[in-house]
């Protein structure tokens, strides 16, 4: 499977250094995160070696090498929100039961932090994959975690 | 509440024509062009100041070619947000401006380099990009293609060659400049990257004309600017003001009545406290970042510190050791005079350590540790301590 999609997304975005970032970002979106054989066909296609497409991989913070579930919640730590984001935390880690950097057993969900997603002024802020959520309260929190687990893949 | 801070409307002001003033720019001429934005004494709004015009100047004398346009859209300072209100609100005039400074330099390719949180507002940036390119560029006859990068959450590639390395698909690594990217950039080809507010401020100053626009701000800098405001006020949002407002007025307007200490520039700014609001002025000196946080009595400083000091560690590129080890170590430093286990003299030996790092340092994230840790440190020691 990995090996197609990787072969579909060289052919979307060509074979050039500068196709290397889109790709692993699609496939991250796609899977959740770079397996090790990813990582090996990406670097195979592109004529690179695999430790130079991880070390590529490791740099960014997005492109996910560690398993990750289907959606990745990342809470904003930086200082407008660390004053307001406890509740919220808490909240998602009774959810989930899960701590700040676990995953769910059904692969659905991780949970992590993050710096300053740009959107301080309606903080408490967090993302759900690429979706941005703002002023978030425990209540939300329990709505948008709601609507995920029931979300079709 | 009694407006203290004087506003203004340009860069959010939509009765605007892009395609007027566009048209009003280009009449002028590449060198016209160039001496407009000299003599408005525009400054990049990207944190460093460099004077637009001479950087766009100097990309247009240099004969290499293909030469690039990059916008600036990593927006990765903690506390700021005014580039995304920019692109959600007024799109047109940063495609505008980088399509302007496309024909001043002779590029026929422009790149946005959006960071990776922003990606919620790729689809519809991408929209405007179809119709800009369909109904602006193409009536002008302009041979301009505008792209989108994504970022990956990587607060360095706000760094210009970083964020050059980045689209080549490296590690978001910062070069050695000189040389710079106006001669040496994307693919080593002469390339002009500029920030959001730039390219949206380009558009004021051919709107107004360059001597009106100069008569704005400060000597130090020209024009209107725009300031995230966040942290502990009832008013947080982003707010277009002339520079050289003074800290205190700013604070009656957007404290919560009990303001303890403002950072001013975001997290590679410098920390004013509460003593100082009186004679604190924003916009004379150096340049002004575009973050304003404000924190009050709640907040522990050694807290604000802390955060503030994981996030340098965190987005530390490594590549050089005084900004690798030297966060670490500054980090491990406070925790340890916290717990006690050092006294509070080691405090000395850190902020000896952070003007090693602004000496060393090969980028800005290692070189701005002296800012905020030196005005935190010093004016709350013993929160640090206790
Ligand atoms: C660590 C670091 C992060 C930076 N982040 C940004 C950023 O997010 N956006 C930006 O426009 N400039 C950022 N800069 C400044 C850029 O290197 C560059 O000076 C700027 O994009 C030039 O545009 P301007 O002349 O329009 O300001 C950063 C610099 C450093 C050292
Ligand atoms: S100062 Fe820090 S971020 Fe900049 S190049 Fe050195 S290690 Fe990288
Ligand atoms: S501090 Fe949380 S979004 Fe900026």
């Amino acid at each position: 499977m990995t090996e197609t999609l990787v072969h579909e997304l060289v052919e979307k975005y060509g074979r050039k250094r500068s196709s290397l970032l889109p790709i692993l970002q699609e496939i991250v979106r796609r899977e959740s995160y770079l397996t090790p054989q990813a990582i090996i066909e990406v670097a195979k296609e592109l004529d690179l070696s695999a430790t130079e497409v991880y070390g590529v991989a490791t740099f960014y913070s997005f492109l996910d090498v560690q398993p990750r579930g289907e959606y990745k919640i990342r809470i904003c730590k930086s200082l407008t929100c660390d004053a307001k984001n406890k509740a919220i935390l808490d909240e998602l880690e009774k959810l989930l039961k899960i701590k700040v950097g676990g995953t769910t057993l059904d692969r659905r969900f991780s949970l992590l932090m993050t710096n300053c997603i740009g959107q301080c002024d309606h903080a408490p802020a967090m993302l759900v994959n690429e979706e941005v959520y703002t002023d978030i309260t425990p209540e939300k929190v329990r709505e948008i975690i709601n609507y995920y687990k029931h979300k079709k893949i | 509440m009694a407006e203290l801070v004087k506003k203004v409307h340009y860069i959010f002001d939509k009765e605007c024509s892009c395609r007027e003033v566009l048209d009003k720019a280009l009449a002028l001429g590449p060198d016209g062009i160039v001496q407009e934005l000299v003599d408005s004494g525009l400054r990049g709004r990207g944190g460093a100041g460099f004077l637009t015009g001479i950087k766009w100047k100097l990309a247009k004398e240099q004969q290499e070619t293909p030469k690039y346009v990059i916008c600036n859209a990593d927006e990765g300072e903690p506390g700021t947000f005014k580039d995304r209100k920019i692109l959600e609100e007024v799109p047109c005039k940063v495609l505008a401006g980088m399509a302007l400074c496309g024909y001043t330099i002779g590029a026929k390719e422009g790149i946005i380099y959006l960071r990776g949180e922003y990606s919620y507002m790729r689809h519809e940036l991408q929209q405007q990009i179809f119709q800009f390119t369909k109904e602006i560029l193409g009536p002008l006859g302009l041979d301009f293609k505008i792209s989108i990068f994504m970022g990956a959450g990587a607060y360095v590639c706000g760094e210009e060659t970083a964020l050059i390395e980045s689209i080549e698909g490296e590690r978001g690594e910062p070069r050695n400049k000189p040389p710079f990217p106006v001669q040496n950039g994307l693919f080593r080809k002469p390339t002009v990257v500029n920030n959001v507010e730039t390219f949206a401020s380009v558009m004021t100053v051919f709107r107004m004309g360059a001597k009106k626009y100069k008569n704005l701000g400060t000597k130090d800098q020209r024009g209107s600017k725009l300031i995230s405001v966040s942290g502990d006020t009832p008013r947080p949002g982003v707010y277009e003001i002339e520079l050289g407002m003074k800290l205190a007025d700013f604070v009656r307007e957007f404290g919560d009545g009990d303001t303890k200490a403002v950072l001013v520039g975001g997290y590679s700014g410098f920390c004013v406290p509460e003593t100082h609001f009186e004679t604190a002025v924003i916009g004379e000196g150096r340049p002004t970042g575009a973050a304003i946080l404000l924190f009050n009595h709640k907040r522990s400083m050694y807290r604000v510190l802390h955060n503030i000091l994981e996030f340098f560690a965190e987005e530390s590129c490594g590549q050089c050791t005084p900004c690798r080890v030297g966060y670490q170590q500054l980090l491990k430093g406070i925790e340890a005079v916290k717990k006690g286990e050092k006294s509070e003299e080691y405090l000395n030996s850190l902020l000896n350590l952070t003007e090693t790092m602004k000496i060393t340092a090969k980028c800005g994230l290692g070189q701005s540790a002296p800012n905020f840790f030196k005005s935190i440190v010093e004016n709350y020691r013993e929160e640090i301590v206790y």
